[in-house]
């Protein structure tokens, strides 16, 4: 690449002033008139059949404009919901419809909508409907939900079993003879809610005799939005518009098509106005999907000396009470839960069951936590199984840096990686030596330091098309725009849709060292799907990598454009002209250069540009990378555990992440941060309890522990740089490499600074009970 | 059943009339167009809505709008000055503390209380004043660095330091 000035600058970023203001616009700030608001009449029954709905008493209330059962409604919607066939085709995957009609399967599902002309009116009319229910026995245990004479949800199926599924490769048998250490673990990956602090939240306005759908939606799928509300309401493509505007958080929850956008839509259509339906936080709770509540259970071969030779492991998967959107993508994590180091043999199963809870998709990391975590704790438990040290342990297994690019087990090839760099340069600044001293000093005066490491590897960045068409049926890719003004500005239109990542930001440094152009000439635009042919949009940690790389290969092409029109502007060969800095100029006479806006002008001026060219200045890519990017890490946190209230207390937290070139460091740290955050929330303080009955008992922020400033330190960062050969800018991926790390990182610190309490696991969220209890089963006597 | 209710909200007067179940957030956002305010929660927890009341910052959605009868409020639209940032917003701007921006405006409003009561807070003394505005993106690390740098700034007056990133507007 030519000398950079824009990647690699920690830009501030061009989306703030209007945030910190209070001038953003979010869903609901946007103003509109004529509105009808949309209240959902969510079922309380976590298992029940619809026995009647009663709407008369609501119809009278004040401002009703009118109500909607499912029965009303359901043949309105031309096809069910979409379920991608991720890496499970052969999954039992029922329908599903945006509204209940006979049936209810967990609390929040929809029942029934009310319109009015307020929201309160609408909530109050809500109030009024009134359903009768009659109550089945609710499955809520992912082992007893597939035991014979579990209560059916879907009866139809015939079982809650959805998929039974084998991912292995190696002769594991093998693996385990040639063991002379072999232990079996469970860990527990507890159901956690994704809290964007932005509820979900939309806007439709459908046009009766134009037949034309807008949609605002606070997503981060906007592209994929569109082509379903097409489908399901019979709307040609061509008349349906979806804008994400500004999105106040998604971390994988806004990654599916929901009941509410098809319902909004419909309502808008029934009524011919538009309509507004906003979340607020006691629905977000039930409504939006949750993450994770898997099981996992492990079992491990290897040798006295630390070798790791095999692992055995299922993965029982809550989908919840339906087969979310992408609800089986969480089977990645066996796919990698090899991680960053070398075995013989891995012998996988994936087990999908529904039960009558909410339904679990995507959440920060999807699967690949769950995978670090799995590994990670391995890693630790073969350390104390051998009695060697946890560093090297890992450091015995990685899988070296000569050896990348490394086609791991299942056939995942790694792009490229050097893990000893990492974790190295995390123990450096971690002090490791002098902590382990320190940490036996302290136990001797009875105060418990514990030390915890996770060296990750994730996959993300995805396409490659062929790839993720084979393992979700949908084609992946990158896709951006490039289009320069007639005065030289210019506009770059992204298939992302970012959602507090800064792509206005950094995809304009992508394109400015292209262009040579000031980076405040360089205007981004996303998250609306009348403005580009196409997008993917954003999960995944992908847009970078993928979008970014598009923006980078468009602008290579109006680049390369404008040197042919400078050529001939000049009267030159191409071949002799060079472009620099925004200007082109004929070698060696760079005081007569023609610059950029020039070029644009004559762009458009088509009598001026060679003959046979095409007017104007403007690219398009679609970007397919021949692999995956596999960032890479080493995450070192430093636990205090208070013997007399089980207290966990973050003292220190180091990372050393390596995510290829970082095209803006302050944001990727920002990312970084954010996605530590989050894990730590699931090793300390999240989970969404259900009781036998089926009810959330999490189900507010008092209930729900999102972490706080009060809760977490501040991070010690530092990264490598290993640039991705899979694509021209030489970018991974960051979104989620945080929280593929914390968790693992925080429980490893955890369990060793318990380990004079023969503490060998300990479940998320590590409560102060939980902790208590382990410090305090042998009346709190060290071993 | 309305009641009329009428403050000053960023030094305009607004008078309404409302129902007296109407929260002063709603209020806000819908009565007087001032959309920076914003929810997150219904329990009290997330301080997106915080405002200042007569010097006070308060969740706005455990007041109702009939409760602030004569109040002076300021919202996040009420801090800067004309085209200048308020110090706060320009140090998390600066130091790259907000991600959406969803939390934003209530956490600044928080932070300008933190440091009117506590000029010069130390770290935990900033943690432990935020506690009440959740933020999910940020971790709250860049948050805390704006409240230091911000705090720096108000307390000399001074123009922003030369570490902070580049300045390309
Ligand atoms: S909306 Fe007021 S605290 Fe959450
Ligand atoms: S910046 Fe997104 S919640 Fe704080």
């Amino acid at each position: 690449m030519a000398i950079s000035q824009m990647v690699g600058a920690s830009i501030k970023r061009r989306e703030d002033p209007e945030l910190v203001t209070g001038t953003g616009s979010f869903v609901d700030d946007l103003p509109q008139t004529g509105l009808a608001y949309m209240s959902i009449v969510r079922s309380p029954e976590p298992h029940a059949r619809i026995v009647s709905i009663e709407t008369s008493r609501a119809r009278e209330a004040d401002g009703v404009v009118a109500i909607f059962t499912g029965k009303d409604i359901r043949a309105d919607f031309q096809a069910p919901m979409p379920v991608t066939p991720t890496f499970v085709p052969d999954k039992k995957a029922p329908d599903q419809y945006p509204i209940a009609t006979d049936k209810v399967r967990y609390v929040g599902e929809p029942v029934a909508i009310v319109l009015a002309t307020s929201k309160a009116a609408a909530e109050d009319a809500a109030e009024r409907v009134e359903v009768r229910y009659q109550p089945l026995p609710p499955v809520t245990d992912i082992e007893k939900a597939i035991e014979t004479g579990a209560s059916l949800i879907h009866e139809d199926l015939g079982t809650n079993l959805s998929y039974d599924t084998k991912f292995a490769a190696g002769d594991i048998e093998a693996a385990f003879r040639e063991a002379d250490i072999r232990f079996k673990q469970r860990l527990v990956q507890q159901r956690l809610i994704p809290i964007a602090i932005e509820g979900r939240g939309v806007v439709a306005d459908y046009k009766k005799f134009a037949n034309t759908l807008t949609v605002w939606s606070s997503t981060q799928i906007p592209h994929f939005v569109k082509v379903f509300l097409a489908v399901l309401l019979g709307i040609p493509e061509s008349q349906v518009r979806v804008v994400a505007p500004d999105v106040g958080g998604g971390f994988g929850s806004k990654i599916r098509v929901y009941p509410e956008e098809f319902l909004t839509a419909l309502a808008s259509k029934r009524l011919g106005r538009p309509v507004k339906w906003i979340e607020d936080r006691n629905e977000n709770m039930r409504a939006t999907h949750h993450g994770r509540s898997q099981l996992w259970d492990v079992e491990v071969a290897a040798k006295k000396d630390g070798t790791l030779l095999g692992v055995r492991v299922t993965q029982w998967l809550d989908l919840g009470a339906y087969c979310s959107q992408f609800g089986t993508f969480m089977v990645i994590g066996l796919l990698v839960a090899q991680g960053a180091y070398r075995m013989k043999a891995f012998d996988g199963r994936g087990i999908g069951v529904f039960t009558n809870r909410t339904p679990t998709d995507a959440y920060r990391g999807a699967g690949r936590p769950e995978a670090t975590f799995l590994i990670e704790r391995v890693m630790d438990l073969l350390a104390r199984e051998t009695g060697l040290d946890p560093v090297e342990v890992r450091r015995k297994n990685f899988i070296r840096k000569e050896e990348q690019p490394f086609t791991a087990l299942l056939g995942l090839t790694y792009d490229s990686g050097d893990y000893e760099l990492t974790l190295g340069k995390a123990l450096e600044m971690v002090g490791y030596g002098q902590l382990r001293k320190e940490q036996a000093e302290k136990r001797k005066q009875g105060t418990y330091l514990g030390i915890g490491l996770a060296t990750y590897i994730e996959i993300c960045g995805l396409g490659p098309a062929a790839a993720t068409q084979a393992a979700s049926g949908v084609s992946l890719w990158g896709m951006s725009v490039v289009r320069l003004h007639f005065t030289g500005k210019a506009t770059v239109i992204i298939g992302s849709s970012p959602h507090g990542q800064g792509h206005e930001t950094t995809m304009a440094q992508v394109a400015a060292d292209v262009l040579g152009l000031p980076i405040q000439d360089i205007d981004v635009q996303h998250g609306d799907t009348a403005i580009g042919p196409m997008g993917m949009d954003t999960y995944g940690s992908r847009s970078m990598a993928l979008d970014g790389t598009a923006v980078h290969l468009s602008a290579v092409k109006v680049r390369e454009k404008a040197k042919k029109i400078a050529a001939h502007l000049l009267e030159a060969a191409e071949e002799d002209v060079v472009y620099e800095g925004g200007r082109a100029f004929v070698k060696g006479s760079p005081s007569k250069a023609i610059t950029i806006q020039e070029i644009a002008v004559a762009a458009f001026q088509t009598n001026r540009i060679p003959k046979g060219m095409e007017g104007g200045l403007e690219a398009t890519t679609f970007f397919d990378p021949t692999n995956f990017v596999w960032p890479f890490g080493a995450h070192i946190c430093v636990v205090e555990v208070d013997k007399d209230t089980g207290a966990v207390r973050i003292v220190r937290y180091v990372a050393v992440d390596d995510c290829g070139i970082r095209i803006n460091p302050m944001v990727v740290d920002g990312q970084l941060h954010g996605g530590i955050a989050q894990g730590i929330g699931q090793a300390l303080l999240e989970e969404g309890i259900y009781g036998e009955d089926g009810q959330l008992k999490s189900g507010t922020l008092l209930d729900y522990l999102v972490p706080t400033a009060a809760d977490l330190p501040s991070f010690e960062l530092e990264a490598t740089i290993t640039p991705s050969p899979v694509n021209p800018i030489g970018v991974k991926g960051i979104g989620e490499a945080g929280t593929i790390a914390s968790s693992a990182a925080v429980v490893n610190a955890i369990v060793d600074a318990l380990e004079p309490f023969g503490v060998k696991d300990i479940d998320m969220p590590a409560s102060p009970e939980k902790v208590w209890h382990l410090m305090h089963k042998n009346g709190g006597k060290q071993r | 059943m309305r009641r009329k209710v009428s403050m000053t909200i960023n030094g305009t007067q607004y008078e309404h009339e409302v129902e007296p179940r109407l929260l002063l957030v709603y209020h806000i956002r819908e009565n007087a167009g001032l959309t920076g305010t914003h929810i997150g929660c219904d329990t009290s927890n997330c301080g997106a809505c915080t405002v200042e009341i007569d010097g006070h910052s308060v969740k706005s959605c455990t007041v109702f709008a009939v409760q602030a009868e004569g109040a002076q409020i300021t919202t996040i639209e009420g801090l800067a000055k004309g085209n200048e940032l308020h110090p706060i917003q320009q140090a998390f701007w600066d130091e790259h503390g907000l991600q959406c921006g969803y939390c934003t405006p209530g956490m600044i409003m928080a932070a300008k209380q933190l440091l009117e009561r506590n000029p010069n807070p130390s770290e935990r003394e900033i943690r432990l004043g935020i506690e009440g505005n959740l933020c999910r993106c940020t971790g709250y690390h860049n948050i805390v660095k704006a409240i230091q740098t911000a705090s720096k700034v108000m307390a000399t007056g001074a123009g922003k330091e030369a570490k902070a990133p580049a300045t390309v507007s």
